[in-house]
This record gives structure tokens, sequence and C-alpha cells, in this order.
């Protein structure tokens, strides 16, 4: 057996990375998924996560004491939250915060973790704890002050220490795309001076609950919606609506999707690869198999024989995957505590995963190794002794094309080889095709990020700059914002958290009052089409429209959240595609006859003199009526930064595993075409072909199939897209599916490099054989 | 390939021998010719020191026990093989200097193989069997012709598998002659036929030495067949034993094993 493995060592090789490939995704992805899944329930068990969220404009303290009271609350602590313009040393433009108020006796729900310092003396109304990342990137160590102005006014803060949050593991402003450790910030402040600097003694404005074991959430939910509303409140929403946690389980549903999508793939080839190369190595093996048969061993000794091979193959992808698997595992685990700022991390390797691919694996090859086995044991000794009869060719109504073609004889041997053994054409074809798949797949990704961004950046948002407002102003607020520094052009905008209702159906959402003639910020489709806002009524993108029930044409109840929270019945005009829309839209003037007032912004966006842009920081540092700030321009830097380290990384990971499939397939095929026409090559070498025109015969099978799997990869891929969008869109994002010219290109070329070294690889044993003895070695 | 074969006759020119004139012009010449095979500590001598002249318009019948070097020495006069000591030519050019691209242009210009087991393309019909040679070659004849003349104009569209051993070889003459070669080598190319379809084989050199004036070597362990050369030589244990010239040619058809 060691001799038929030396034989085939680098077949057996490439077989193993395959399998090993499948393996090590699987086992990768599952010991990342469950780490990350576990160290994600110790923080929360360990620092008291909540359960349900609600805020509201201002409620009385003695709520708290009624939210317990609820049936299936176990806990409920209120706070108050509210959000800040900060004016740093490090940087020019404003930073935003999200101040949070400290119990005088401590959080009890989603409780800070200190990380360095102390936390504030209730005593010391200045002192403050910021979030660690925010305190990193400016090097505000405990000592340091910071200036930020609190609902209007000027303020000195000095922070007391560093600490993190279950709240806040994915850190990210509110309207933002992208976590921005720099400009964002968290502010922890004692509850006095909190209150003191929102006028809000005696009062809270978010209430956090933690349920008891067996509550029923939805009722929980109906209830203190029911208690909140006489306060404003906006509607409560347990964890799946939770920024940080929604976008956490996000990352793991992807990374699950993974473990669930990919090794499959690699599984099924490999099981091919080994049915090919058994069933060559059997096929050479024919008259050594007879002779065992005739001095009597039996079918299952054979067989076993075999079978061992494939196990040893399926051992070596095995501990080859499992050894990657763990190096990817923890890298992965490495980068995600990194970015998710995990205080600790609980690993588990996932022995479920390491159990589950051994499984896997070694039925993958005992399978694909059985079907070889099979045939050879049926064979009588005497027959198996024999060398096996030349094949035969027919002629059916193909070949009869090919004739007619009048192609050169080498082109038809290749086309005849194909036609003859359209099996082992097809396994090469779907293996090939198959990584063709995969890098369309995960080019795919590239596509989507891409799309998301032009959308968002260049048609969507082309501002510069976004003011939001802390209070909705009448539309002179616009004009006024012209007298800022800089400032070309101002356009302004209307936001309004809502809930809407269609029967038992509701969503919480937002409801966007579009100005006629905006340039700047705009509604835009999946087409890329700038959708006019009719006259009335609501413009909704289809998965809100489908997540609510309703169609063009029928009613919708809009509950505004916020001042002045009207109840408006609003028809719904038109449903668009929009993958990344999950808001409501409505021409201004539209919204504003609907509730009877006169027309209002709350949001302004800029286009400015780039050079002015200091000016214009300090400026807005200094101005109480704007409540925080977006820049576009670093927003799209940081996206596009993000984007070139964690997707190149991906992308190449991505590629390496698409090539090696190619890799594993072609190179395998192509041995054993060598291995079974070497005695016709050598012939034609004989006959006065010179080496690049017998390799032609081979090369050009492999790569004749390796062009026509690429469109079929392309259709392969195409569908994994397809499923991977499925398996990665949730109710908030729905990935943008468009699949570009590059990713298609990119994803053929990879494969046909990939192919053409391979086979090339083989063509160098080609030159090496011997022709007097390849004439006499008649298998 | 059209540069190997320049260069292949520019290097050849250099060559140029002109030792003693022959009587008769060779179109082979092989001098001392040794071939030793070593496989791990076996050492091999299949050719020792064979000297030997084959020339136009000949058929030589090259007899021997299986083992004798026959083969051997029709691989290195093929240019499939070269000879461990010794020179090898080919007209005046010298075989054992050519590199491996010269020695494949040799092949496909002037070099017809013949061999015991046919060694036929299994996925091309008879014809197309022919047409990659003649596809290749400089001055072909169509390979119908080449199939007539080899006794075969029946049964061109069918595949070997479809074809007796006597019809597979006759292919393989076909193919052989197709470019009409300067010399054909013949490895015991009856020896996987019974004696009545050896003997048709034989009837088709037999008529292209005869009409194309193709120098022929013929290999066998047939005693019976060399009544049919025009010379005889036999080969034992690696060297020539007997060299002489056959006074009483036959036709293959008054043969028989």
């Amino acid at each position: 057996m060691l001799r038929d493995l030396r034989r085939i060592w680098a077949q057996t090789l490439a077989i193993a990375l395959v399998l090993g490939c499948g393996i090590m995704v699987l086992v990768g992805a599952q010991s990342t998924q469950r780490t990350l899944v576990q160290t994600q329930a110790a923080y929360y068990e360990r620092h008291r996560f909540a359960d349900v969220f609600v805020s509201m404009t201002r409620a009385p303290v003695a709520v708290v004491e009624a939210a317990a009271q609820i049936d299936g609350v176990a806990q409920a602590e209120g706070r108050i939250g509210f959000s800040a313009v900060l004016d740093i040393d490090s940087m020019t433009e404003p930073a935003t915060a999200q101040v949070l108020s400290l119990p005088p006796n401590g959080a009890t729900l989603n409780t800070p973790l200190l990380r360095a310092g102390r936390l504030p003396e209730p005593d010391r109304p200045h002192e403050v704890a910021i979030n660690e990342p925010f305190g990193e990137a400016h090097g505000l160590v405990p000592g340091s002050r910071f200036r930020g102005v609190l609902n209007g006014q000027l303020r000195e803060m000095e922070v007391t220490g560093w600490v993190l949050s279950p709240e806040f593991i994915y850190t990210m402003a509110p309207g933002a795309l992208m976590p921005d450790d720099r400009r964002f910030g968290l502010i922890w402040m004692n509850e006095a001076a909190a209150a003191a600097a929102m006028d809000m003694a005696g009062a809270i404005n978010q209430l956090s609950l933690r349920l008891t074991r067996d509550a029923d959430e939805r009722a929980v939910i109906v209830a203190l919606d029911g208690l909140l509303d006489p306060y404003g409140g906006t509607g409560a929403h347990g964890r799946e609506r939770q920024v940080s946690h929604s976008f956490l389980d996000g990352e793991l549903q992807q990374l699950g999707a993974m473990a669930a999508f990919m090794p499959p793939i690699f599984l099924i080839v490999a099981a091919f690869l080994v049915n090919m190369v058994l069933g060559r190595l059997i096929a050479l093996e024919r008259t050594q198999i007879g002779l065992l048969k005739a001095v009597g061993y039996g079918r299952v000794e054979i067989a076993g024989h075999y079978l061992k091979l494939a196990l040893l193959i399926g051992f070596l992808g095995i501990v080859l995957g499992w050894g990657f698997g763990w190096w990817i595992a923890e890298a992965m685990i490495a980068l995600y505590g990194d970015f998710f700022r995990f205080p600790f991390i609980i690993r588990d390797l996932s022995f479920g995963a390491l159990v589950i691919s051994a499984v896997l694996g070694m039925a993958t090859v005992l399978l694909g190794g059985l079907r070889a086995v099979w045939g050879s044991l049926k064979l009588p000794p005497a027959e198996a002794m024999q060398p096996p009869a030349p094949p035969s060719f027919g002629r059916g109504g193909l070949d009869r094309m090919l004739t007619g073609l009048r192609l050169r004889q080498t082109t038809m041997m290749i086309f005849r080889s194909i036609i003859r053994w359209p099996a082992r054409a097809a396994i090469t074809l779907f293996g090939v095709s198959a990584s063709v798949g995969v890098l369309v797949m995960s080019y795919f990704m590239f596509d989507a990020v891409e799309r998301l961004a032009d959308s968002v950046f260049e048609q969507a948002n082309r501002q510069q700059i976004t003011l939001v407002l802390a209070q909705a102003q009448n539309e002179s607020a616009v004009r006024d914002a012209y007298s800022l520094p800089g400032v070309r052009m101002a356009e302004g905008a209307y936001t309004m958290p809502v809930r809407l209702v269609n029967g038992h159906r509701e969503r919480l959402s937002a409801l966007q009052g579009h100005y006629e003639g905006a340039e700047l910020a705009r509604l835009v489709d999946d087409a890329g089409t700038v959708v006019a806002l009719p006259g009335e009524g609501l413009v909704l993108p289809d998965m809100l429209a489908r997540a609510l029930g309703i169609s063009a044409g029928e009613m919708l109840r809009v509950e505004m959240l916020a001042p002045p929270r009207e109840v408006l019945e609003l028809p719904v005009a038109a449903i668009i595609h929009q993958g990344l829309g999950q808001e409501a839209h409505i021409a201004a003037p539209a919204l504003f006859a609907a509730m009877r007032t006169a027309p209002q912004v709350n949001m302004i966006h800029l286009m400015v003199e780039t050079d002015r842009m200091e000016a214009l920081n300090n400026a807005i540092k200094e101005t109480p009526a704007v409540a925080s700030l977006a820049d576009w321009g670093e927003v799209r830097r940081q996206f596009d930064e993000t984007l070139s380290e964690n997707l190149l990384t991906m992308v190449g990971i991505y590629t390496l595993i698409g090539v090696l499939i190619a890799i594993g397939v072609v190179y395998n095929a192509a041995r054993i075409q060598l291995s079974e026409r070497s005695y016709e090559l050598a012939s034609l070498r004989v006959l006065g072909f010179s080496r690049g025109e017998v390799s032609f015969v081979l090369v050009g099978e492999m790569m004749l199939l390796t062009l026509v799997a690429v469109p079929v990869g392309w259709v392969l891929g195409y569908f994994l897209a397809v499923g991977l969008v499925g398996a990665m869109s949730t109710d908030t994002i729905q990935i943008p599916f468009h699949i570009t010219k590059r990713t298609f290109a990119l994803a053929a070329l990879a494969v046909f490099l990939a192919a053409l070294g391979s086979v090339m690889m083989v063509r160098r044993r080609l030159d090496r054989v011997d022709l007097a003895m390849a004439l006499k070695a008649r298998e | 390939m059209a540069d190997d074969a320049a260069c292949w006759k520019a290097d050849g020119n250099m060559t140029a021998i002109a030792e003693k004139a022959p009587e008769k012009a060779a179109v082979f010449r092989a001098e001392g010719v040794t071939r030793v095979y070593r496989t791990g500590a076996v050492e091999v001598r299949a050719l020792r020191g064979v000297d030997l002249a084959l020339y136009e318009h000949e058929m030589v019948v090259l007899l021997g026990a299986s083992g004798s070097g026959k083969s051997t020495l029709l691989n290195i006069l093929g240019g499939l093989d070269l000879p461990t000591d010794g020179k090898v030519f080919f007209r005046e050019r010298e075989l054992t200097k050519a590199s491996d691209a010269q020695l494949t242009a040799f092949r496909r210009d002037h070099v017809g193989f013949v061999f015991q087991f046919y060694n036929l393309v299994p996925s091309l019909t008879a014809r197309e069997n022919v047409a990659l040679v003649t596809e290749i070659a400089r001055n072909p004849m169509r390979p119908e012709e080449a199939l007539e003349r080899a006794g075969l104009p029946d049964r061109m569209d069918h595949f070997p598998a479809e074809l007796s051993g006597g019809e597979q070889q006759r292919v393989a003459i076909a193919r052989a002659i197709a470019k009409r070669p300067d010399v054909l080598l013949c490895d015991e190319p009856t020896g996987a036929l019974d004696s009545k379809t050896g003997i048709r084989v034989l009837e088709a050199l037999y008529e292209v030495n005869r009409d194309l004036g193709t120098a022929t070597v013929l290999i066998t362990h047939n005693a019976e067949i060399q009544r049919i050369g025009h010379r005889v030589v036999v080969l034992a244990d690696g060297r020539v034993t007997r060299d002489e010239e056959n006074p009483s040619r036959v036709l293959p058809s008054e043969v028989s094993w």
C-alpha cells in the first residue's frame, strides 16, 4: 500500500488539500462561531446585558418600578441618555458622543466593565468614564480633560477611567455605517450630573429590562409600550434590534452560513477525485487484482486494501483540515476579538465540528472509493488478469458533426476522448466549475459592498457634511446654514422615528421627508435611479412593504415616536426596490400638510469649501443647535479602509481555496490522462510529433474542459451568490445582488491560470517519458 | 518544426563524412554502436560494437533471438534511442550528435515505423490514423492512397478496436509509408499475427519496397521471413554474426511458418 501511495503521492496530496479545505472551513468557521457565541453569552451574562430596550422623551423615575412589575420582567433600570458634540484637542473636527447616566449605586444592568482608572464619584459632576477605544484613539487617559456641548451648554469633563460595555460591543454612531472610534465615543456620567445637564431631575429617558427565563418577550414589549405611551415611548424592542447585538449576531450568522455552505462543495469534489484516482490505480493494478483473486484472496480483503488507501487520503485531509482550521480559527478569533473589543475570550474549539468533519471527511473518501473499487471486484479473476480490451469508440451524431468539421487529428483525439469518457470529463468539468463558482461567490462580496458604497456614497448621499439639529426648526434654518464658514450649498431634510402599523403587523422605522429638488441627499433605488417622490403618500422599499404585508394603494398607520407624536394615516403611493432601504419616504409638503404644520427641517446637508473645513468644524462645536455632525468624506475613507483590510484578506483566502480545487481537479485529471495515454502519446512522439504537439493533446483536453467549465461555473457562482445573499441577508439588510463582469472575469482568469499551471506540471512528466520504454511496456 | 529541420540540415552538413565511398548509396551507417542499459546495479550490454550499413531500395531482414539486441539497434537507427558509444549516420548526417528536436524532425521527415503492437491511436479511425501523419509530413500521399497500398482500401472509417490484428498492422504500415519516408523500420510486424495474416502484412511491406523503393529494415525472430529480404543480418548477443546477400529472394506468398 505504501508503494501505491508513493506512486500517487502528488495526487493524494492534491485530493487531501481539497478535502482539507472543506474541513478547514467547517472547523475554522464553526470554532470561531462557537467561541464568539460562548464569549458573547458569557459577556452578556457577567455584565447583565438587558433583554428589552426602550427610549422615551421623558418619564418619571417611578416608571422603572412600574416596568419591573410587568409579568416576566426580572429587573428594570432607567437612565438618562443623550448625544453631545465634543471638542477634543487631538482633532480639529468635532466628535460626537452618546452620554449615559450611571445610577448613584452603580449600574445593575448593562454594567460597564472597568478597564483602567475608576468610575466617576457620585459627588463629582465633572467626572466621566469613557469607552476604552475612544480613550485610546485620543490618548484620553484618566486625568485628561475635554470639552463638550451638553444640551446647548459648553462643559469641561475629566476622564476617570476607561470602560467597555456589553451594550456597545459594536460601537456605531446613530446613522453611521461603520464604527469610528475616533469620531464617536461613549461617556458615562453621574446620574445627578446628567439630570442637571438635561434638566431631567427625577426623570429618565431610557429603560432597560432583564426578563425572567420563561418570559414572553412580545407580551412584555406590548405592556411596556402601553406603560410608556404617555411619556413618549419610542417603541420597545428586544435584543434583535439593539444595534451592537444585531450586528454581532449578523456576523455570527454569516460565519454559520459559511460553515454550512462551503464545505459540501469541497467534499463533493474530493469524493469525485478519490473515485477518479482510485479507479485509475485499480485499472493499473487490474492484473494484480486478478492474480490475488486467483490465489484465493476474497473480495473484502482486496476492497479493504484500496479502501484503506482512500481512508489514508481521508486521514491526511482531515489532519490538514484540522490543522489549518485551528490556525484559521485562531486568526479569525483574534481578528474578531480585536474588532469587537471582547474583554476576554472563551475558547470553544468545537469538538463537535472536529467529529462531524472527520466523519464527513471519511464518508467522502469512502463513498468516492467504494464506487471505484466495486467495479473491479466484479470481474472474474481470469478476465481481470488479461489486459483490458482497447477502448472502442462509437460514431454518434456528435462524432459525425466533429468529423464534418475537418479538424486536425490531434484535436479530434481530444474530442473523442471527452465523448468516450463523458463521466470523467463531467467530473473535471464539475470540479473546475465548482472552483469558478466559489470564486464568483467570494468576489461577488466585493461587488456587493462596492455597490452598497456606490449607492450610499455616490448616488444617495452626495453631501459632504450632514448636521443633525438638536430640535426641528423652521425651514429658514437652511438659509442660516449658509452663514457657517465655507458652506457652498445647504439642503434641509426631515427625519422622524416612527412605528408603521398595518393591522397586526408593525415595524419600527424612520420616516424621511424629502424636499423638492433635493440635490444632495436623494432617494435612489437598486437600479441607481433617483426616485421622484409622488405629491402624496408614502414610498416604501420592498422589504419593508413585505414585512408590513402592504401593497401600493393601501393605507398605512404612521405613529411618530418623537414630538409632535402625531398619528397619521397615509396611503402607500409606491413600492421601490431598495436592498438597503428600511425607511419610509414622503415628499415634505405632503408630510407637513398631513401634520398641519409649517415645513420643518431637523437635518441639514452641506457642500463646503474643503479648505474651510477647520473653520466650519470650530463654528459647529460652538453651535448649540447642532446635536451632531457626520462627515461623509471621512465615513467613506474609513469604509474603504476597513474594506481593503478585511475584504482583501477574505478574498485572498477564498481565491486560495478556489484555486486549490481547480489544481486538485485538473492535476489529478491530467495525471490520469497521462497514465492512460502515455503509450499513445509516446507513439505520437515516435511518429515525429514534437513535445509541444504531443502536449497539445493533453493540455488541450484539460484546457478545453476548463474553458467549458468556466461558463458553467459562472452559472453555479450566480446561484451560490443568490444562496449567500439569502443566508446573509437579515431583516434589516438585504445584500444588493449584482455580480459585475469583473468578478466573472477574475474568477475565470484565476481558475484558468491554476488549471494551466497544473496541467503544465503534468506536461513536464510527459517530457520525461522514455520513448523506447513506452513502446515496450504495453499495459 | 521547420526551424528544427533547418537546424538539423545545417548541423548535418557540417558532419559530412567521406571515408571510403560505398559502391551503393548508404542510407544508414552504424559504426561500433554499443548500448548499455543500467538498472540499478545490473548492467545489460544490449549492443556490443555493431557495424552495419543499409542501402537505398534495399530490404534487410534483421534476424535474431529475443534479447539479441535487434530492437535496440532499430530504436537507435530510428532516432528513438542514443547509443552509449559509437556513431550512427543517416546519409551523411551524424544522428548521434543530433538534439532532441533534430531527432524529432528526423523521425517526422525520414522514418516510417511499424511496431509489433501497431501503436495506433484508438480514438482515431484508420483514415484518421494515417492523416495524423500526413498532416505534419512535407510531401505526403493521400491517406486513402496509403491505405490502398497497404491493402486496406475498404475499412478506412473503422476504429482500431473494430479491426483485426492484421488489418490494424496494415493501417500502421499505411501510416508509416504515407509520408513517403526514406526508410521504413519494422519491429516484429508479424509478431502478434497468425501466419496467414502475417504473410499479407509482409506482402504489403514487400510491395511498398518494390513500388516506392523505400529502404526497409524488417526485424524478426522468425527465420523463415529472411527469405524475402535482399540481405540478411543476424544479430546474437549484441553482435552481428552474419551479414550476407540473399541470392534467392522469394515472394512473401512463398514463405510459410
